[in-house]
């Protein structure tokens, strides 16, 4: 970035942002922006005497993420118009260390979704083929941060929604240690699982927003007291000594066969750097799509419920009372995922069914954790895995709700289990990035980033073809 | 454990959401349809397990009830849809319709 201001790199993005929203093919990804305000944001930054760690980084964050002067909608009717009396403490970070924030961006509707046709305002198209999806929830920030709208973005996950669209778009997208990153000003979504997340061109680009995000808030009481590492001394780190994990349950022999070799080959490079990689097994990882949409929704079921036309957000009124200007506002405000999702989490927390589906649930959830912890136990440092079993779908391919689901089939145990897990570009298939997932133990996000790093170095331009 | 149309019904009320007839068959069916994927996990011995919502990390600590306060930068008149003298104002209950009848 040396010599270009903060001014420059702010009016590059909002030239590239108009280049790409123009025509049936736009892309879609940025609901709300300021141009004047995130200009004036920029000289300010451009006078600071001292150099931030993030100055000249333009910024684009997730609609489900607090910011006083652009709208928080989680692109959602029921919060149309709402601009937060907060700002999260994620912004208030990127903001301090010197970057602007250009945009708010598109996303899966309470984040609730995988190909992020769910929001109110209209699918995100994916800027490596405008015909398909760019995964979600976060595909507004995943596409920013690919079109070079946005050095770095701010997305949230609860079961890969970071990872998805990162591998969908070939950016790299990271997902903390749960009680990494503090979540004051994140729309809750599902509380046991949601972090926020960075998504980046490059893992040094999300290496240094992790940085900047990380650590005890006093606003989030679920936010770990802990010391944050500098994740970029992991550039420097040798894979020497490392022993790698590769799961034998996340490549079936119906995975995609390039998809395998895909990985193989990062596997391959890695070995090349000096690390160990052994087969390992995770044995409950086939029920991890069942136990999670019975907690996420169950979770957000409860959640969404201060959504309610009384507070703040959209009111329907009628002439018949209370009862039913909730339910005509939630109706109205919701759309057909947030209603199905509602209705799930409310049925498996009912009478009679809470022992069968949500504590059986976390009966399982548990043992997926376990899966993991033996896994590091017996000497595993890292786990390798395919980020998702496909490359990015078209448009409209998928009417199946749980056909959907099943894209969050390698992402979520690591939202179940709570560890860091991160996607990086490995390679393509039929043109169409694929994504690599490193997963570690629990806060050792700096042992993930060095093989992010020594991963990234190895395979160089390949991981874009 | 088939949902029926009078159980979408029901977890509708219980949620306050207004389904109407014609979607509450398509609804009771993906449901059905979704919850068919989930009886795998019944077949799983979990008779041993302990659980915590979110266990193996220091994300749950206990703190006492007051947390820190913080800046509100916006009076909360300008995001409700309507308030008086520092109240939200709803629409009245239905039970009470009665009540301001006789008044």
């Amino acid at each position: 970035m040396t010599g270009l201001t903060a001014v420059d790199a702010v009016t590059a993005s909002f030239a590239r942002m108009e280049a790409v929203r123009a025509g049936a093919d736009g892309l879609n990804c940025v609901l709300w922006s300021d141009r004047e305000r995130s200009l004036a944001e920029a000289r300010a930054v451009d006078a600071r005497a001292e150099r931030a760690p993030l100055a000249g980084y333009p910024v684009a964050v997730k609609d489900n993420i607090a910011t006083l002067d652009l709208p928080t909608t989680c692109a959602s009717r029921i919060l149309e118009g709402y601009v937060s009396p907060y700002e999260a403490t994620v912004v208030s970070r990127l903001r301090a260390a010197g970057s602007v924030v250009l945009c708010k961006t598109n996303c899966d509707e309470f984040a609730m979704g995988s190909s992020n046709e769910n929001s109110a305002y209209g699918p995100v198209r994916n800027p490596i083929d405008t015909r398909r999806v760019p995964g979600g929830s976060s595909g507004g920030s995943a596409a920013a941060v690919a079109a070079g709208i946005a050095r770095i973005a701010l997305g949230s996950e609860t079961g890969g929604s970071v990872r998805q669209p990162a591998a969908f778009c070939g950016v790299v997208g990271v997902k903390p240690t749960y009680g990494r990153v503090s979540r004051f000003g994140l729309v809750a979504f599902a509380s046991s699982l949601d972090q926020v997340g960075v998504l980046g061109r490059t893992v040094d680009d999300a290496a240094l927003g992790m940085e900047v995000i990380a650590g005890r808030d006093p606003y989030d009481s679920t936010s770990a007291d802990r010391p944050v590492p500098g994740y970029r001394d992991g550039a420097a780190r040798s894979m020497r000594g490392v022993t790698i994990g590769r799961p034998v349950e996340y490549f079936p022999t119906s995975l995609d066969p390039r998809v395998t070799a895909l990985c193989d080959r990062a596997l391959d490079a890695l070995r090349a750097q000096g690390a160990q990689v052994r087969d390992i097994s995770l044995p409950h990882t086939d029920l991890a799509i069942p136990v999670y949409y019975i907690i996420a929704p169950a979770e957000a079921s409860s959640n969404l419920a201060r959504f309610d036309g009384v507070r703040y957000g959209l009111r329907v009124t009628g002439d018949d009372g209370l009862r039913a200007m909730y339910e005509r506002t939630r109706s109205r405000g919701f759309g057909p995922e947030v209603t199905r999702r509602v209705l799930l989490g409310t049925y498996v927390l009912s009478a009679g069914y809470y022992d069968a589906y949500y504590k059986k649930a976390q009966e399982v959830r548990a043992c997926i954790t376990d899966d993991f912890r033996r896994a590091f136990a017996s000497g595993v440092d890292v786990i390798f895995t395919p980020t998702t079993p496909t490359p990015a779908f078209e448009l409209g391919a998928t009417s199946d709700p749980y056909e959907m689901y099943l894209n969050d089939i390698f992402t979520c145990t690591g939202n179940l289990a709570g560890v860091p897990a991160m996607s990086i570009p490995v390679g393509r298939v039929d043109g169409l990035p694929i994504g690599g997932q490193l997963i570690t133990r629990h806060f050792d996000e700096s042992g993930m980033f060095a093989a992010a790093y020594a991963l990234e170095r190895a395979l160089g331009e390949e991981a874009h073809r | 454990m088939a949902v029926t149309r009078d159980d979408v019904a029901h977890i509708a009320g219980l949620a306050r959401l207004a389904i109407s007839d014609d979607r509450m068959t398509e609804l009771a069916e993906q449901l059905n349809a979704i919850l068919g994927h989930m009886e795998v996990l019944q077949q799983v011995d979990t008779r041993h397990v302990e659980t915590t919502a979110q266990e193996g990390n220091e994300a749950l600590p206990l703190r006492p009830d007051a947390g820190p306060r913080f800046a509100m930068h916006r009076r909360l008149d300008e995001m409700a849809p309507e308030m008086r003298d520092g109240f939200f104002l709803v629409p009245r209950l239905a039970t009470h319709e009665d009540t301001s009848d006789a008044s």
